[in-house]
């Protein structure tokens, strides 16, 4: 148990500003780490760059979700007022599809909103209500006014000690381990 | 030092000044969360109490409603569709200028919105409330709401697809659901900050929960600004198409006044205009109670006013728009009926309507009107009774005088349908002190981000 309890799980080092953050992430991406965020409070530009991440696949998401959503709208709108219950109105045909069209758009935009923000969650992996960050008493800055990086242990080049020389080498204002207290 | 922000001339050349006060990051989240952290100021209790009140008389008035139905109200037989109709395309349109300022200032790239844009996506939300709430109210026998749904039924009849009221449905619905999305997507970021803050247990327990766990960081922030976008993206169509169908609901039957193709966009174009009102009405009191005359600038309230003064005229236009082609069509019934708006029984609506909405919002083309705070106030509140006046006038003078003279009878409110509109309003102040108190009414994660220390271009290298 006591050895479990010293267990590092990351690396939290801070720094002072958007643009020093931005730096120091080329360089950590530079160093080859692949487990490593950068936690600020609002989203930096530039920032997916300098880390080398690739681009969100949600957009894809959202799109195949919208086209499936208008087709099930579509569809079923087809089925109910043209197969299941035949409706008569002013003698126009019974999928006289223009009249179909306002609700088609609305469950094509509900199914793609829903996939936006669910997918959002799902790549995000939240909610996740625990985190190596939160080890530290630190971290609550990072909603406040904090810029910090974190490494993950599992990282291949993670290593307790290099990685912290390696922060402080690159200008970081403190580092510190990630452990239960 | 070496990484000072660069002095103010270089801040200058990328943009003007969004926020005043030489606020830093740290400010921002101190002056907003404390809002929901300090003690509960007086005026808040006073301003709820009334509102609950009003809620409660309006809801017991839905209660006997509901007991006795829809003969309390004063519809009589031409006029089958008062105010319920009326106060159901007010709501939804007033809440549609929150998306517009959430959404179409997004994609425009107007970073001022970010000041006013969360308070605004609220009252969307409960506008939206109140409007669906007169539909469901109106039906008189509420128990049978759920025919306006798709469901499978003992009967095996599925609703009329064809029908712009069942549009209404599917359009109001989903609106709802989207904003309600965007609304608390754009909180969780916040949430994180009012979590770390907490002081007491349960107090992060919440937070925490409705958080999600949020980090901060960028591997999120990429997914989430995209999410943004794309919502952003969404809404936008989506807060034309609801009112365009809307009014719909008119322009599809074939009462003169009501069957014009014009309806879609002046209806559109109402709505952003009563809705910026509502926006400012809110926005002048708010800023006063909780001091944010540095959040919300006279800057924010004077390009609000540019936008009602353009908006106004666009449904001026509409207007005069109406009567020409009501001569122009050389229809008889069409030309009575606009003569009879504007000189008719309901002449006193029509004239209140026209005065403020088309001569009100003429005196924002001068500056000093357009940056004097109590005269601005008072604009938007007539510009809203305007728009309430646009919509009575829509249906009382088209329903009221028909094709047929003999069937012709007059309107007029009984207490009921005054006092549920009232109760509306009950509704839509609770919702509204309960958020201001509670959550962050300000974007605390945008306000950040539009900083001109927040752009890593601005540091020297």
């Amino acid at each position: 148990m006591a050895k479990k309890e010293n267990k590092v799980y990351g690396i939290l080092a801070e720094f002072d500003n958007p643009a020093e953050l931005l730096h120091a992430a080329e360089k950590v991406r530079d160093a080859g780490y692949k487990r490593f965020d950068c936690h600020s409070p609002f989203p930096i530009h530039g920032m997916d760059e300098a880390m080398g991440l690739k681009r969100s696949p949600l957009g894809w998401m959202v799109g195949f979700m919208g086209m499936t959503g208008a087709g099930l709208g579509t569809l079923m709108q087809w089925w109910m007022n043209a197969v299941d219950y035949k409706l008569v109105i002013s003698g126009k045909p019974f999928f006289s599809y223009p009249a179909y069209v306002p609700v088609t758009f609305g469950v094509g935009v509900l199914f793609a909103a829903l996939t936006a923000v669910f997918g959002m969650f799902h790549l995000n992996r939240l909610p996740m209500l625990h985190h190596p960050v939160y080890y530290s008493d630190n971290f609550g800055k990072v909603t406040d006014d904090g810029f910090m990086i974190s490494v993950e242990a599992t990282d291949p080049k993670f290593d307790a000690q290099a990685t912290k020389s390696f922060f402080e080498s690159i200008g970081a204002k403190s580092v510190e381990l990630l452990q239960p207290e | 030092m070496e990484t000072a922000v660069k002095s103010s001339v270089d801040v200058k050349a990328h943009g003007a000044q969004l926020i005043d006060g030489n606020q830093t990051f740290h400010s921002v989240t101190e002056k907003i969360s404390q809002i929901t952290e300090a003690g509960t100021p007086k005026m808040w209790y006073v301003g709820f109490g009334i509102s609950v009140l009003l809620l409660l008389m309006g809801f017991s008035m839905i209660g006997y409603l509901i007991w006795e139905g829809t003969g309390i109200w004063g519809l009589n037989n031409p006029v089958g569709w008062g105010w319920a109709i009326v106060n159901f395309v007010w709501w939804v349109g007033i809440g549609h200028a929150g998306t517009l300022i959430s959404a179409i200032l997004f994609l425009f790239r107007q970073r001022w919105r970010t000041s006013i844009n969360r308070f605004a996506e609220a009252m969307t939300i409960f506008a939206v409330m109140c409007a669906g709430l007169f539909p469901a109210i109106h039906v008189g026998r509420i128990w049978m709401a759920y025919y306006m749904f798709p469901l499978p039924n003992q009967m095996a009849m599925w609703p009329n697809f064809r029908s712009p009221l069942l549009w209404d449905v599917f359009a109001v619905s989903t609106y709802f659901t989207v904003s309600l999305l965007f609304w608390y997507v754009g909180l969780v970021p916040d949430l994180a900050t009012l979590r770390d803050r907490a002081k007491s247990m349960f107090r992060k327990k919440i937070m925490g929960i409705f958080s999600l766990g949020w980090r901060g960081g960028n591997r999120q922030w990429q997914h989430y600004e995209l999410a943004y976008l794309l919502l952003a993206g969404l809404a936008t169509p989506l807060v034309l198409s609801v009112h365009s169908i809307v009014s719909t609901d008119f322009a599809t039957s074939i009462l003169p006044g009501w069957h014009t193709t014009i309806f879609p966009p002046y209806f559109v174009a109402g709505a952003i205009f009563s809705g910026f009102a509502m926006v400012m009405t809110l926005g002048i009191i708010a800023r006063k109670i909780f001091n944010l005359e540095e959040f919300i600038t006279i800057k924010h309230l004077e390009r609000m006013n540019i936008i009602m003064l353009l908006t106004g005229m666009m449904v001026g236009y509409a207007y005069s728009c109406e009567f020409f082609i009501a001569w122009y069509s050389g229809n008889e019934y069409e030309t009575f009926t606009f003569m009879n708006r504007a000189f008719g029984p309901y002449a006193w609506a029509y004239w209140t309507m026209i005065f403020c909405n088309v001569v009100v919002p003429q005196a924002f083309w001068f500056k000093k009107l357009r940056t004097n705070i109590p005269f601005m106030f008072v604009a938007t509140i007539l510009i809203n009774i305007g728009m309430w006046f646009e919509r009575f006038v829509i249906v009382a003078t088209s329903l009221s005088r028909d094709f047929l003279p003999s069937s012709w009878d007059y309107y007029s409110p009984t207490v009921f349908d005054v006092g549920i509109y009232v109760g509306s309003f009950g509704l839509f102040f609770t919702m509204f002190f309960l958020f201001i108190r509670f959550l962050p009414f300000i974007s605390m994660t945008e306000v950040k981000g539009v900083l001109p220390q927040a752009d890593p271009h601005n540091y020297k290298h």
